[in-house]
């Protein structure tokens, strides 16, 4: 009975592994860009089935939201910027003999001297090796989280975290310099079914995503995911039309978006100048910590990830009190 | 084996004519419209019964609600988005087939 659940689980395995090749391979090959974001899309939903068979719990959720979730509607805004003209630029060119050999010839030679490479090698391995876990467990106690993969990320790797944060707050004031945003949506095209899905999702959402943060502590989820969460209410509060009032979208929305990083920022400054190391949190208050920068880092996450697919800076004229046609993030009353 | 085991079993197998439809109606299906009802009608009842078969594998009533609340979710998503694709299509000009 065993050997038989082992060997399903192994077929399941290779189904997945080929489908997730063959899918990457359809989506670099396809000359239709529409097909090749709904590709990617599903190509990171499979993926992050690929890292929970690996017992990526943690990942597997930032694979969902992020990888397949915002960077797929960011596609499909960017899609829809191009005008449909562009979109069918690719057009197919009829290849030579030798130009049509060369992919399979290509593919025949490479796939299986890397199968045959790793099989090689990972037969020399005895076992898997478990990496620094036993290390981070051991240190657990002290870490101010219950969960490893958090004590990585917020306490024992907490500067790579930091520096996370300041590399979207950078990907959006590049986003911001280029453009003004556009509407994503005309008031009149908002479909009332859409408005309801929203009116019923969004309350939801916001549950699940302080439920994931929390969760965080002990248990897959964090700031990240909850953030990507939220960010996707945010995003399905803007297509219904709902946006920021203008007299929000200047110094409190930027607040909101940096927020995370300047907290974080502050906590290591604090901690180097009363420790002499940078994010070495005292002990006693180290959960305290790790919450108070998860809490912050999320609404800027969630803020930053929706500013990014809406695109560009909120419009200047804002002086117009009800500007319903501007696009930019809605926050949501808190 | 156990009766529950035989049941969720016996779930997951009435499952599959569901999904096999969808799909079938999917790849064969003449227009839009046609197709995206084989998918959101089939892919509905037959992912409630194989939310119905993990529901009985469960351990708690937390993971129960969960399921539930899942299917639920999808099925209001489903529901949604099907109109969205459709009603964009019918704005672009599609369409449906008559024979």
């Amino acid at each position: 009975m065993a050997t038989l659940t082992m060997e399903l689980t192994l077929i399941f395995d290779l189904i997945l592994l080929f489908t997730l090749i063959s899918m990457a391979w359809l989506l670099l090959a396809s000359t239709d860009l529409f097909r090749a974001v709904v590709l990617f899309i599903a190509f990171g939903l499979l993926l992050s089935l690929a890292w929970v068979r690996l017992g990526a719990a943690d990942v597997a959720l930032a694979e969902a939201a992020i990888g397949a979730g915002i960077t797929g509607a960011l596609l499909l805004v960017g899609l829809g910027r191009l005008g449909s003209a562009e979109r069918c630029r690719f057009t197919r060119v009829p290849l030579t003999f030798l130009q049509r050999l060369s992919a399979p010839l290509l593919i025949g030679i490479m796939i299986p001297s890397i199968t045959l490479i790793l099989v090689l090698e990972l037969r020399l391995l005895a076992d898997v090796a478990p990496g620094q876990q036993g290390l981070v467990n051991a240190l657990l106690d002290i870490s101010g989280s219950g969960h490893g993969v958090t004590a990585v990320l917020m306490n024992f790797r907490a500067w790579d975290t930091l520096l996370e944060k300041g590399v979207l707050l950078l990907a959006l004031i590049t986003i911001w310099s280029l453009d003004q945003a556009r509407p994503l949506v005309h008031e009149d095209e908002i479909s009332p079914q859409l408005t309801g899905l929203a009116r019923l999702l969004l309350p939801i959402v916001i549950i699940v995503a302080g439920f994931v943060l929390w969760q965080g502590a002990h248990a897959p989820g964090g700031a990240f995911q909850a953030g990507a969460l939220l960010s996707a209410g945010i995003l399905l509060a803007t297509l219904v039309g709902y946006t920021l009032p203008a007299r929000r979208q200047r110094l409190s929305l930027r607040l909101l978006l940096t927020a995370g990083f300047w907290v974080f920022l502050l906590i290591a400054a604090t901690t180097l100048l009363t420790s002499g190391y940078p994010l070495s949190y005292p002990q006693p208050l180290a959960g305290g910590l790790i919450l108070l920068i998860e809490l912050v880092a999320t609404a800027s996450i969630a803020t930053i990830l929706a500013a990014v697919v809406v695109g560009g800076h909120p419009p200047d004229n804002l002086s117009v009190p009800e500007d319903d046609s501007s696009a930019s993030p809605k926050k949501r009353r808190k | 084996m156990l009766l529950s085991d035989l049941l969720t079993a016996l779930l997951l197998f009435c499952s599959l004519p569901f999904f096999l439809a969808g799909t079938l109606g999917l790849l064969r299906f003449p227009d839009l419209y046609c197709r995206l009802h084989a998918l959101t009608k089939a892919d509905n009842l037959g992912l409630g019964l194989v939310v119905l078969a993990l529901m009985i594998q469960a351990d708690s009533w937390q993971v129960v609600i969960r399921l539930l609340l899942t299917w639920l979710l999808i099925l209001v998503a489903g529901a949604t988005v099907a109109h969205l694709i459709a009603r964009k299509a019918q704005q672009d000009g599609h369409q449906p087939w008559r024979h």
